[in-house]
């Protein structure tokens, strides 16, 4: 009890602290830093396991309330064991393996997909001291376990023994390695700032100045969109939505395998949230306020508001066609994140080498950063021909008026002929 | 290196890496044959963090796993045959007596050669010694390599280019 | 019970061994390029572990150097495989044996 007491109080433990502890009880060295790493990894499964378990719920009545219709509201008071009720039906279901499939392959494409994604959880530092795996390349190891999907998927959609199942692998393949180089670019703009890989080197970096969030505008969009998109989320869950492809890559599984796809969609969400979170929005920091409150509790709460907001753009936007996400990958956002990258080095380039203060130097380059990107961003959407006066409503052609609406026929087209 | 967990993990990562490379002499598919090969790819990241090289073996994993196999993959099912078994051809023999040959003459040399070892832990971080080195004193193979990388995807979507239609109209 | 350098060069020999076995036997053509890529593994674990043991002045080469090797295999993938694509095309199969355009 001494140790909760410790952990709500005010002094976080390390977990190399917890490995004192469970050395001062009487363990060996070894066995204790050991013991230790258990300990820590538990208790981040256990949290992401529950976390989407309560998340589950969520989504579904949050989406609801968007869509002006009430979510699950049947299972428990107030629909509160829909996830338990999923659980169970997911485990209770026939599992099959589809004749012809490859049997190893497709029980172990869901576990290639499931296990990587919980190893993310590893990197982001929880709290000041509460870091499992304080890699130096922390960034770097985040895209590579993406990486890691790709060949999964692909391993899943193939060995169902399923054309269909091989299209929507393929199509999910080309979304996920697009967006792949995006978050790379994205995620290079704070590396600069902060010139360390390592998650917690960043954090401190924000208490120090400011958010990443405020001088890096562009970046921050540019990888929100990618993680949804490496997420398969909605708008971008066309390799999964049911009008598409079928299923696209888990097609043929059901019960618990597709349980564990499920998860992983989830869970992937959490990972990808904790980034920006660590990445853009300070981590465990809010300006002070973690002497009060446990720096984990402030960490969870920007996760779960920065999953909201994936959230609320599945409940608002309608899902994308293949090639518009295509499109939108190579065409706007790869400049972008280019152009992104280049400004950002000449910014800490002016900086470094006049050695401006920080006070002078961080509200140019947010402001700096801020106008380019509106600009950037906006003009590069109207450069492609997205923009807000080129694409007129187009008139009816059979009825050009529907009781007292007119509809005014697109400048050039023949209208009614 | 002698602390246990380094230990433990190199003999059971470098089982791994070449367990999974004897899968790929042996597997019955070509797929299954580059799972091996990502299997192996994985224990060599592995192998790489034991040598405190984490760079590298991020790289690795990002690299490797995430683009190669890949590649392999779609290449595998853009070319599709009746048999995808991963037999061996007619120079089967041979083959293997110039592996076992290389093999054994490699691991004399590693085994009897007196190596300078020197007297320093490992790396405490790697990443920026590589970009320092990158943009400094190999700039120019920096450079050369970026070209060489463009080249090659150029050349790529030039290769397997359909052939343009003719126009109907 | 401690590691050294010849347990890592012991592994990047056998590997490369193997490669060299799977490059010269292997009936397919994608089956040479898992070999040649098992190679390139090889040689970079052989390059990595002599950076981290072997006394140098400029310990930091060998990674250096496995960043380039890493690179140079990647294009050399991409373009054999975009080859192989386009020998499926013109010969209808990518087994090695079958590519006798030179034989006499």
């Amino acid at each position: 009890m001494g140790l909760l007491a410790m952990l709500l109080e005010g002094e976080w433990y390390d977990f190399g602290d917890l490995a004192e502890q469970i050395e001062d009880w009487g363990a060996p060295d070894e066995a204790a830093y050991v013991l230790a790493t258990l300990v820590a990894t538990v208790v981040i499964l256990l949290w992401a396991v529950l976390s989407v378990l309560a998340f589950i719920w969520i989504e579904r009545r949050v989406v609801a309330l968007m869509q002006n219709r009430k979510g699950p509201n049947r299972v428990g008071p107030a629909g509160l064991l829909q996830p338990v009720a999923d659980a169970l039906k997911l485990l209770m279901k026939e599992a099959i393996t589809t004749a012809g499939a490859d049997r190893i392959l497709f029980w172990a494409a869901p576990i290639i997909i499931f296990v990587p994604t919980l190893a993310i959880f590893a990197i982001f530092p929880w709290g000041e001291n509460m870091v499992l795996a304080d890699l130096n390349v922390g960034v770097l190891f985040l895209l590579a376990i993406a990486g890691i999907n790709t060949p999964a998927v692909f391993l899943a959609g193939w060995s169902s023994n399923n054309k269909y199942a091989l299209l929507g692998s393929m199509r999910t393949i080309a979304m996920l390695i697009s967006y792949e180089i995006i978050q790379v670019l994205a995620l290079l703009a704070p590396v600069l700032f902060v010139s360390s890989m390592r998650m917690a080197d960043i954090v401190s970096w924000q208490e120090d100045y400011v958010w990443i969030v405020l001088i890096q505008p562009l970046g921050l969009l540019a990888y929100i969109i990618a993680g949804a998109v490496e997420m398969n989320r909605s708008p971008a869950d066309n390799a999964e939505a049911e009008s598409e492809i079928v299923a696209g890559y888990h097609t043929e599984y059901g019960g618990i395998k597709f349980g564990f796809f499920y998860q992983g969609e989830y869970l992937a969400g959490f990972a990808i949230a904790a980034a920006v979170v660590t990445l853009y929005f300070g981590g465990w920091t809010l300006f002070g306020l973690e002497e009060w409150i446990p720096g984990w509790s402030i960490f969870l709460g920007k996760l779960y508001t920065i999953f909201f907001i994936y959230i609320w753009s599945r409940g608002t936007l309608p899902r994308l066609r293949i090639d518009q996400l295509m499109g939108f990958a190579w065409k706007f956002l790869l400049p972008l994140t280019i152009a992104n990258v280049l400004i950002v080095g000449a910014e800490v380039l002016i900086w470094r080498e006049n050695e401006l203060s920080s006070w002078e130097a961080l509200p140019a380059i947010a402001v700096v950063n801020l106008a380019l990107g509106v600009v950037l961003f906006a003009g590069w959407a109207r450069f492609l021909g997205h923009g807000k006066g080129t694409q007129a409503a187009s008139g009816a052609i059979l009825t050009q008026e529907i009781g007292t609406v007119h509809f005014k026929p697109a400048v050039g087209t023949e209208a009614g002929s | 290196m002698d602390e246990t967990g380094v230990v433990i993990a190199f003999w059971v990562l470098a089982i791994m890496t070449i367990g999974s490379a004897l899968g790929v002499v042996g597997a019955r598919n070509i797929i299954h044959a580059v799972v091996f090969l990502v299997a192996s790819f994985l224990g060599l990241a592995g192998l790489y963090v034991t040598l405190s090289a984490d760079f590298i073996a991020v790289a690795q994993m990002l690299i490797y796993v995430g683009a190669i196999s890949i590649l392999l993959l779609f290449a595998i099912v853009l070319t599709p045959q009746e048999n995808r078994n991963n037999s061996e051809g007619f120079l089967r023999l041979p083959a293997l007596a110039l592996a076992l040959l290389v093999g054994a003459v490699m691991i004399f040399a590693a085994v009897d050669t007196e190596w300078a070892i020197a007297d320093r832990d490992g790396f405490e971080e790697t990443a920026s010694a590589i970009g320092d080195a990158l943009l400094d004193k190999y700039a120019l193979p920096f450079e050369i390599a970026s070209v060489l990388l463009l080249v090659a995807v150029i050349g790529s979507i030039v290769l397997v280019r359909p052939e343009p239609m003719e126009e109907d109209e | 019970m401690s590691v050294d350098l010849e347990h890592y060069l012991i592994v990047s020999g056998l590997l490369f061994s193997i490669g060299l076995y799977v490059t010269l036997a292997k009936q397919s053509f994608i089956g040479v390029l898992i070999g040649i890529e098992m190679m390139f593994n090889a040689v970079n674990l052989s390059f990595i572990s002599f950076a981290r043991f072997v006394e140098s002045g400029d310990p930091i080469s060998g990674h250096v150097f496995v960043v380039f090797t890493i690179t140079v295999s990647a294009a050399e993938a991409a373009t054999a495989l975009a080859l192989a694509v386009l020998l499926y095309r013109v010969k209808g199969t990518v087994e090695v044996e079958r590519m006798d355009l030179l034989k006499w």
